[in-house]
């Protein structure tokens, strides 16, 4: 394959019954067998990459994305300690880990790298890289399951991984460590008595086996809703590792699958399932959900600003201020496009650099930028980005122990005077009119980004 | 044998924060402080127990999350390094703990006799969760009273809150048993928050005080509500609106902790002394203490 992708993908159970105790009950024999085979099948495949994306390990700031090189400890599960312990000691790609944790960055998605020592690997992860890596050789990654994310955000984790595998040439597995009904016996049972733990439980799940069986993944993906609302308990994270699974196959129904095994264990229903990327079938899908590239929606319950935009994705690179004597610079005011401070303090006196209307961190333009990536003019409104302007000046100088008060003159360009004096002029009188510095407008043919008005300030401390 | 006793029962939350906020130098993460209202009111709770004498300390955290009954730790010594899975960056903890694993077992087998699934564990490879350990450290910090730890069963979620609650008056009704015919001394830690509302990003600089508040105002009422029946003594109220609090509140009661505890105590009558309430990432947190040694029948 040129180009890398996704070469297979599985469907495993979490509970550690099939490393521990497979002899203890005819399916976890039969599950560990299946395992056995997926192994077997990855071997063949000839991958170099394991993806995981575990059910059985919520996240709440965040997706996050184990990168550890060799994470090493010993799990035992918080039910089943009876029967023994795992160690583990794991192959991680940390440095792919660290690639799609800025891929979703740049989707505007918030995830974050974990690498501690004696992190905890939650079960399902650890039972699935045991058997289906037994020797170790493939290196893996792991992402949580975020617990308030819907299916945009796991499409678009999804996404920036898969375009990840793409660009780095990768022949990957994408794998979801999950239950299918995940209702278990509530009292202890003997291994022998172990089933699924109701006939519903059971039906719903030979449906989702039947769509898998079909290649239809997607479909799965469309269903988790109600798969969620008919079979699975409120744990702590929703069904959705067929939203991601879907995602990563280019949320297709035509894909070959084969189910390698179904059992119970301790009545929750558990499968081993084959999704190769080769067409069988029709195929034929409703796609009928938004193909979001981008999470757009809102999770910054701390600030009132909107959610990052993807910083400097497009226009000009963005800096770290630069310091020398005397230079004042501060988090609240938009990174320089620049080699240079946001202010200078002498003497008395603080210079302040060219000041825009970009808001700090997600670099977003209040009123809109005044054209698109593409060059393609937009409408925008004067007053929010001066108002804007203002904002970020105010925030500069009480950075550097001064005020909006203490402003003596000002320089302002507009990029468009027949259109923009009027309102920047109003803004102004309610604002800096209120101060009185001196005040010099030009009109200029461009900014360095796609705003209408900056300002350069001198004040007093 | 002396009658055993509960000396007194306390609500004591477990956010991670709290301990990574002491800078104590079990948890390997540095803090420049933050949380103080919450970790003056463990402050508060401590003196005012300092002169009750006690033998050991119960614990319910809502992070040994079992679905298959109510675990109990059953070894004597639990050491290792607990990292929480949510929050690696706050809390990287060794720990160094004892059980009492006598009353432990006390306890396991009323439970069993009331027809509660219980397990004993004794897995020496087992991690202790977080919520037992922070709620252990800032309950005293010295760790030098044997614990009983008890997991938390997710019945509410297999099931209702009404169905946990059933359990969990039970299952406080035989700690309660047990802990008389003990012959011990006791303190019973509830470790769960009331609101728990996350916050879905973190600030920079996570003890940024500056950041913190409580999600929304009906978290900020729901857990005043509750508030105020601990303090006016009406904790039957607490039991009876409970399946409301925990849903709209998606209060951690969830886990069974505060019912168990309520139970223990008999739903006291008797108001409660409010050492502490604050927000630790927009989730309500109230230190309480029952001071039963005050309420002692004559
Ligand atoms: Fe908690």
């Amino acid at each position: 394959m040129t180009g890398g992708g996704i070469v297979e993908s599985f469907v495993v159970p979490v509970h550690p019954h099939t490393v521990l105790a497979p002899e203890q009950n005819d399916g976890w024999g039969k599950l560990r067998q299946a395992y056995d085979d997926a192994a077997q099948i990855i071997k063949d495949s000839k991958a170099d990459l394991l993806i995981i994306y575990s059910t059985t390990w919520p996240s709440i700031i965040d997706h996050q994305l184990i990168s550890d090189p060799n994470p090493e400890w010993v799990m035992v599960d918080h039910d089943f300690h009876e029967l023994g312990s795992i160690h583990y000691s794991l192959n991680i790609d940390a440095q792919f880990a660290a690639m799609w944790n800025n891929e979703n960055h740049a989707r505007g998605l918030q995830s974050r790298c974990v690498n501690y020592r004696g992190f905890p690997i939650d079960v399902g992860s650890v039972v699935a890289l045991t058997l289906l890596n037994p020797d170790n050789k493939i290196p893996a990654v792991i992402v949580s399951s975020n617990v308030y994310a819907d299916r945009s955000e796991t499409t678009v984790l999804a996404k920036a991984c898969k375009e990840l595998v793409r660009k780095t040439g990768r022949r990957a597995v994408a794998i979801t460590a999950m239950s299918l009904s995940n209702r278990m016996f509530t009292e202890h049972i003997n291994p022998e008595d172990d089933r699924i733990h109701s006939l519903k439980d059971d039906e719903w799940n030979r449906k989702i086996l039947e769509f898998l069986e079909a290649g239809r993944l997607e479909d799965v993906g469309q269903l988790s809703r109600t798969i969620q609302q008919q079979i699975r308990v409120q744990k702590v994270v929703n069904f959705k590792p067929m939203w991601w699974l879907s995602a990563m196959n280019d949320n297709r129904n035509n894909l070959t699958g084969k189910v390698l095994a179904y059992e119970a264990i301790h009545g929750a229903g558990c499968a081993v399932v084959n999704l190769n990327p080769a067409q069988s079938g029709f195929g034929n899908k409703e796609y009928d959900e938004d193909d979001v590239e981008v999470y757009s929606g809102e999770r910054g319950v701390l600030d009132t600003t909107k959610p990052a935009e993807i910083e400097s994705s497009e226009g000009p690179a963005l800096w770290d201020p630069t310091e020398a004597e005397g230079s004042v610079n501060t988090k609240s005011a938009p990174k320089p496009v620049g080699a240079y401070p946001h202010a200078r303090k002498v003497g008395d006196l603080i210079y302040l650099s060219g000041v825009g209307p970009r808001q700090p961190k997600t670099n977003e333009i209040p009123g809109g930028p005044i054209h698109d990536s593409d060059g393609n003019a937009l409408d925008y409104d004067i007053r929010a980005q001066t108002q804007a302007v203002i904002d970020n000046i105010a925030r500069i100088l009480e950075e550097a122990g001064s005020s909006i008060n203490n402003v003596l003159d000002v320089t302002s360009f507009l990029i468009d005077m027949d259109r923009d004096f009027q309102g920047y002029n109003e803004v102004w009188a309610e604002t800096l009119g209120k101060v009185g510095p001196t005040r010099t407008t030009l009109a200029i043919r461009a900014l360095p980004t796609p705003i209408a008005v900056e300002m350069k300030v001198i004040a007093s401390i | 044998m002396a009658q055993g006793e509960i000396v007194a029962g306390c609500l004591a939350p477990h956010p991670p924060h709290l301990v990574y906020a002491e800078n104590p130098e079990q948890n390997e993460p540095v803090a420049e402080g933050g949380w103080e209202q919450l970790r003056w009111g463990y402050e508060r709770l401590r003196e005012s127990l300092k002169g009750v004498d006690y033998d050991a300390i119960v614990i319910l955290s809502p992070h040994w999350q079992t679905y298959v009954g109510t675990h109990f730790l059953g070894l004597e010594n639990f050491q290792s390094l607990s990292v929480d899975p949510v929050f690696p960056n706050l809390f990287r903890y060794h720990y160094d703990m004892n059980v009492d694993i006598e009353l432990a077992k006390q306890i396991h087998d009323k439970a069993d006799e009331a027809g509660l699934a219980v397990r004993m564990m004794t897995n020496p490879d087992f991690r202790v969760d977080y919520g037992t350990i922070t709620t252990g450290h800032m309950f005293r910090p010295e760790w030098d009273k044997p614990l009983v730890v008890i997991s938390s069963n997710r019945s509410r979620a297999y099931y209702s809150v009404e169905v946990m609650q059933e359990m969990m008056i039970e299952l406080g009704r035989v700690t309660r048993e047990a802990i008389l015919e003990s012959g011990k001394k006791v303190v019973v830690l509830a470790s769960n928050s009331l609101s728990h509302r996350h916050f879905t990003t973190e600030s920079e600089i996570p003890e940024d005080m500056s950041k913190e508040h409580i999600t929304s105002h009906a978290m900020h009422l729901w857990d005043m509500r509750i508030i105020d029946y601990m303090k006016s003594g009406q904790c039957q109220r607490i039991i009876d609106e409970m399946p409301e609090f925990t849903e709209q509140a998606i209060a951690e009661t969830d886990g069974g902790a505060f019912t168990w505890l309520l139970s223990t105590l008999e739903v006291p009558d008797y108001p409660a002394i409010l050492h502490g309430y604050g927000t630790i990432i927009g989730t309500g947190n109230a230190i309480v203490e029952w001071p039963v040694y005050q309420h002692k029948e004559a």
